[in-house]
């Protein structure tokens, strides 16, 4: 395989006695999409934190792109073009898409808000993620379908040039039809040459949309295997029970 | 053809809006429509010039207290002291101008000032301490209060004789310079709009809100018009002993605070930053907005308008009393901010709203008046119009929300 854009090294997080993260390897690699699976407490959202900065690991290197880096706070994230969308998504339904995928980053012509250059930004964004669902970039965030929003926040994420997308249980609120269409985003995210990291609970999802897949189990992980190497059967076992027949030497 | 497919088609989606719970300035505006055809049908001092003019003055304290109010009810937060700190600050104006002989000119900045520290106080209890503004301000109401009774002294009034601060509330601009100083805005207007227009159409962006902007537009400034002519009309009873004419100069004093709030909240990043708060305060830190700061400047601009409040207090009353600002003015005003259509629940309104429901309030208050209905009805309609316009705006959140 291809040097991973994002990988990191024999990660360990503690939260004062528990040890959460045990020895962590992750890779994620450009153009694909890992998915990363594991029960509830397996240590999924805490390896997601400390990549988006806002855990810091006690041990453990970090590679970007094949260079050593630290990652101290959200915004050295952001910095690397590490992008984080979050379950709830965290939009403001009083404002609309365009300002929703702004916030807090402006662009401005002198004081004022250059709204013009927004709009049109906003709207190659969404062009480049083949979505045409939405009426019109001015509408407010409140009216939209739960899939729309999940759309808009994950143009947010990617607005940026960013190279790294991290989605926390993208498709979990969503019914089957608004699921595929995300999905389908997902997809196309990839496809732009973007390393997508997807959370899920539902391995039907995850099948679909995955080139890799990470298991955990109870802090550490179990494997990260190709997804035409397994059956969603074996995942299920890593899942479970930390390891799997199909998967040789993948545990530790 | 295609023009009235676009003016349909922006009508549709205008209703289509209000439909789904945005109805921002509709009920005041049609309540105001309202109770004008009522009071002008049941008395004839109603709609004369003289009582319009009365009118503006009557409402413009309790609106610019209302403007201010307007950014700190946008956080989903209130300002309970805010007619006390309008009073606190007018004191400061009188004392410094009466008996410490400073010119208008610099008494002023320094009472706005002052409001603005009273403003950063409140601002840091509420977002630093993170104590409900409810609480706080409710301590400063009194606080102030006392504050207020300590300056002024109990039972007494200071007189105020500075010609300047006078004359906002009792002198009026030239009938020259009143149709200088419409058409000057009016021109301001249009062409700002039409810039916008301008800029949209070259980044390649279209829109059909065109055709609808015209409409607006064109009522607006016909609007303008009607009432600076009605202004300019002879007024006194006794024209040979004084002539009263032109546009009181409260009026563009509001003009320019009106101006200013709203580029503040709908062109610069912090007015984009204080909707986001009221929206989705989480959201809003998440995308690394300071949101600390953004209440306590809220606050602060909150305090700074009702010293401007103050001073126009002052100047109605020819002198500060420890009374100024109290009883019903804060009240009146957190009324008017929601009449014209801003949100209780944060995230939701405009200053031009305030001024929407300013008028609303000022009008219930002198149309009564007029007809000689008792104060205790005055306070009971009042009352019913806020809690009309508060369901409104409860049912448009519910609107809103089922989508």
């Amino acid at each position: 395989m291809a040097t991973p854009i994002l990988s990191l090294r024999q990660v360990n997080k503690s939260f004062g006695p528990v040890h959460v993260l045990k020895d962590v390897n992750f890779d994620a690699y450009a153009g694909k999409v890992t998915a990363l699976v594991g029960d509830n407490g397996a240590g999924k959202s805490t390896l997601i934190k400390c990549i988006a900065g806002i855990y810091t690991p006690e041990t453990g290197e970090f590679l970007f792109e094949g260079n050593k880096v630290t990652i101290a706070g959200p915004r050295d994230a952001t910095a690397l073009g590490i992008e984080i969308v979050y379950q709830d998504l965290a939009l403001c339904d009083n404002l609309d898409i365009v300002h929703n995928m702004f916030l807090g980053r402006e662009e401005k012509s002198g004081v004022t808000l250059n709204e013009s250059h927004m709009e049109s930004l906003a709207k190659k964004t969404l062009d480049g993620l083949s979505v045409r669902t939405v009426k019109s970039i001015r509408q407010k965030v409140a009216s939209l379908s739960g899939g729309q929003r999940q759309t808009v926040a994950i143009a947010r994420a990617v607005l940026w040039n960013s190279k790294v997308v991290i989605l926390d249980e993208p498709t979990a609120a969503l019914g089957v039809a608004q699921t595929e269409q995300v999905l389908k985003l997902v997809r196309q995210l990839a496809d732009n040459g973007l390393a997508v990291i997807v959370i899920s609970h539902n391995l039907n999802d995850v099948f679909q949309v995955a080139d890799n897949i990470a298991a955990m189990y109870l802090g550490t992980m179990a494997a990260q295997v190709d997804k035409k190497s397994v059956s969603p059967g074996d995942v299920v076992k890593l899942i479970t029970t930390g390891k799997s027949e199909a998967v040789s030497g993948a545990t530790k | 053809m295609s023009e009235q497919i676009t003016i349909e088609k922006s009508l549709r989606d205008w209703a289509s809006r209000v439909k789904a719970g945005q109805v921002g300035a509709l009920p005041a505006i049609l309540g105001l429509l309202v109770l004008c055809i009522a009071f002008s049908s049941q008395s004839n001092v109603f709609l004369t010039p003289g009582n319009f003019a009365n009118l503006l003055t009557q409402a413009a304290a309790i609106t610019v207290i209302a403007m201010g109010l307007v950014f700190v009810l946008l956080l989903g937060e209130i300002d309970l002291s805010a007619g006390y700190a309008a009073g606190v600050c007018g004191a400061i104006l009188v004392i410094m101008i009466t008996e410490m002989d400073y010119a208008w000119y610099v008494a002023l900045p320094a009472s706005i000032l002052i409001g603005v520290v009273l403003g950063a106080f409140i601002g840091y209890l509420v977002a630093q301490l993170r104590i409900p503004s409810f609480v706080v301000t409710l301590a400063t109401f009194l606080a102030f209060q006392g504050l207020l009774l300590l300056l002024v002294s109990e039972g007494g009034t200071i007189r105020i004789e500075d010609p300047t601060i006078l004359a906002v509330q009792n002198k009026n601009l030239p009938v020259a310079a009143s149709w200088i100083f419409f058409s000057l805005t009016a021109g301001a207007y249009v062409l700002s709009g039409l810039w916008k227009f301008a800029r949209r159409r070259k980044a390649g962006l279209v829109d059909n809100l065109f055709k609808f902007w015209l409409i607006k537009t064109a009522m607006l400034v016909s609007l303008g018009g009607l009432a600076t002519l009605a202004l300019t009309v002879e007024r006194s009873n006794n024209p040979d002993l004084v002539s009263l004419r032109g546009i009181p100069y409260v009026v563009p004093v509001i003009l320019v605070l009106l101006v200013g709030a709203t580029f503040v909240l709908t062109r610069t990043s912090f007015g984009l930053h204080l909707y986001a708060v009221g929206g989705n305060a989480e959201a809003a830190r998440r995308a690394g907005i300071n949101v600390r700061m953004v209440r306590i400047s809220a606050f602060m601009i909150c305090s700074g308008f009702a010293a401007v409040a103050g001073m126009i207090f002052v100047s109605r009353a020819n002198s500060i009393s420890p009374t100024t600002g109290g009883s019903s003015t804060l009240l009146y005003a957190v009324g008017a901010a929601v009449i014209g259509g801003t949100s209780l629940f944060g995230g939701k309104g405009k200053v031009s709203d305030a001024i929407l429901g300013g008028l609303v309030v000022a009008v219930i208050d002198n149309g009564m008046a007029l007809l000689g209905y008792p104060a205790g009805i005055k306070f009971m309609v009042t009352g019913g119009v806020l809690l009309l316009s508060a369901s409104i705006d409860a049912f448009s959140r519910r609107g809103a929300t089922a989508t």
